[in-house]
């Protein structure tokens, strides 16, 4: 005889929260390494330095993490994240095509924060059209959605190397750099608007979380369970779009990091409550950002972009991951 | 009272579902019957909101289905239809659970968890209850997924194909559970049935489609008829009384 629901249940939970502390724990010992080790000279300026990358690290982490989760909520699927409706692609275009348009200045000496709203403008602009177009009507397949973003995505790319192929090479340098994710050169009042949209974004989402749960268990099940599934969904896909929009404006497109940080959640947690999965998956985020940009910064000593090393690991399990989706 | 007005469903220029009226009567089974294709689970889907009919009403109690808020609703009617692939990883008790989401919104009271435990225990799942899904067989995952929808605590139940999957003394066992709940519980019961020998031994009234259309609705003995399911199947179908019930040979 196995036990009441009521206390499997919350033993469940315990173990849900027990995992949740460990994860909490290595993100503050990450966090504290990131601060203290190597630290010299004068303690006021390098702290500074670092509690601002450790900021933008955060805001990023949970904007990646929520993103990320929401998406697989709401497709349904494990394998594909915000990535694969085009918007780093998006985001590469629209710098390209400052770039391509007004030359490298105007990118370098536009008002950072004017520029980070025009982008994110673009990007949630983008995404409503591509939304409404496709979930317009009711009951139509996500796959169409998802396949419409790799279509969009092979589009823009092949725009701004189109666009990259025509600026002249100093310009270039300049966009290139602007293009790979780095944690050195945030501005701090682009980094304060970002943290106040985040924080807005994850309240919403936590409001979302138990009907997220049962928008999980697909479109049938959802609307029988008396969730207004169309709604959940658009509101998701906003939240997902202001999320990619900020992290991607704030230290450029970091592919493969959405899709570790889901997926490793679910693992760690074996968990489907959202409320468990957001907090886990930000804590991992955090954990794999400020580990990386800790291991980047002491081991490899050298500056060279965070997005190298993430692409790398989160690569090699994206692909671990379609290989064992595949044997099943 | 589940009232059908004229409901049609197109896709393209196959209308799947052809000005349909129907009354279901609270309490007891119904069986809807019919061949592939005659639009069953599509009237069904209808019924139960998943699908927006083109034209023509539905109304639960009085309650008009494509207006009424989906969370009033999900307390009335339950529905569970045949393909039921989630990509959520749950035990058994955490899919059962869900089925108390309507009425207490994600946040499970001593109230619910007791209910689940009917429901696990009513479906002899006691010893899978903290499986996963995954890990079960088509009719275990199956008996699930109907648990979940007893679960839910509504006064009218729709079930799309519950056979599905099934052996014979699963089968058997699920339809008299469905029996008791019409019985025990006073649920009103729909359901898709493709057997009609378990529609005659365990429903009363029998609804049946061709090409959309109801062609005709009864008792159990007025549409157990050789010309009847002739003209719902295409087949000489022979009707004996056995043991009390008609049963239908067609398979030599």
């Amino acid at each position: 005889m196995t036990a009441p629901t009521g206390t499997a249940l919350a033993a469940a939970r315990r173990r849900e929260r027990r995992r949740l502390a460990v994860l909490a724990l290595v993100a503050v010992a990450v966090v504290a390494g990131f601060c203290l080790v190597g630290l010299t000279g004068n303690w006021e300026y390098a702290m500074g330095i670092r509690s601002r990358k450790i900021a933008t690290m955060v805001a990023v982490g949970v904007a990646v993490a929520c993103s990320s989760v929401l998406f697989q909520t709401v497709t349904g699927n494990r394998i594909l994240t915000p990535g694969i409706m085009g918007f780093d692609q998006l985001f590469v275009l629209v710098q390209t095509l400052i770039v391509f348009l007004f030359g490298a200045l105007a990118l370098s000496t536009a008002d950072p924060r004017l520029l980070f709203a025009g982008q994110v403008t673009v990007m949630v602009v983008f995404a409503g059209l591509l939304y409404r177009w496709l979930f317009g009507r009711e009951g139509r397949d996500l796959y169409v959605l998802v396949l419409a973003g790799v279509v969009f995505g092979t589009l823009f790319g092949s725009l701004s190397s189109l666009a990259a192929r025509l600026i002249n090479p100093n310009d270039f340098v300049v966009l290139q750099d602007s293009l790979f994710a780095s944690f050195n050169q945030v501005d701090p009042g682009l980094l304060a608007l970002s943290a106040v949209l985040v924080a807005v974004m994850a309240a919403w989402t936590v409001r979302l979380a138990h009907r997220l749960d049962v928008v999980a268990l697909g479109r049938d099940h959802a609307l029988n369970l008396g969730v207004h599934h169309a709604s959940v969904v658009n509101q998701a896909l906003v939240v997902v779009a202001v999320l990619v929009s900020v992290s991607t404006a704030l230290v450029g497109p970091l592919t493969f990091l959405g899709v570790l940080v889901a997926n490793l959640a679910r693992q760690l947690t074996g968990s489907f409550r959202h409320l468990t999965l957001l907090p886990a998956a930000t804590l991992i985020s955090v954990i794999v950002l400020v580990g990386g940009q800790l291991v980047l910064e002491r081991v490899f000593t050298m500056n060279t972009a965070l997005s190298v090393i993430i692409n790398f690991v989160g690569g090699a399990y994206f692909i671990a991951l379609l290989i064992r989706e595949s044997r099943r | 009272m589940i009232e059908i007005k004229d409901v049609t469903k197109r896709y393209g220029d196959t209308t799947v579902v052809d000005r349909v009226s129907l009354t279901i009567r609270p309490g007891g089974v119904t069986s809807v019957i019919g061949a592939n294709g005659a639009g069953k689970s599509t009237l069904l889907s209808i019924i139960s909101r998943l699908i927006p009919a083109d034209a023509g009403t539905v109304t639960v109690d009085g309650l008009d289905v494509a207006t009424t808020p989906g969370e009033l609703l999900a307390r009335r009617l339950a529905v569970l239809r045949q393909d039921n692939h989630m990509s959520v990883r749950l035990t058994v008790r955490e899919l059962v659970a869900f089925g108390r989401f309507p009425h207490s919104g994600g946040r499970l009271t001593a109230r619910d968890h007791e209910l689940v435990d009917e429901a696990i225990g009513y479906f002899e799942l006691d010893g899978l209850a903290d499986r996963h899904l995954d890990q079960l067989s088509g009719g275990q995952r199956q008996r699930a997924y109907v648990a979940m929808v007893l679960c839910q605590d509504t006064d009218y139940v729709l079930l799309d194909e519950p056979l599905n999957n099934l052996d014979m003394r699963h089968a058997v066992h699920m339809m008299r559970r469905v029996r008791r709940m019409a019985d025990d519980f006073g649920k009103t019961v729909v359901l898709v049935v493709h057997d009609i020998n378990f529609a005659s031994c365990h429903s009363d009234t029998i609804v049946a489609m061709r090409d959309g259309a109801v062609i005709a609705q009864g008792s159990t003995a007025e549409m157990m008829r050789p010309e009847l399911l002739r003209e719902v199947y295409d087949l000489d179908i022979g009707v004996h009384e056995i043991g009390g019930s008609r049963i239908g040979v067609y398979f030599s």
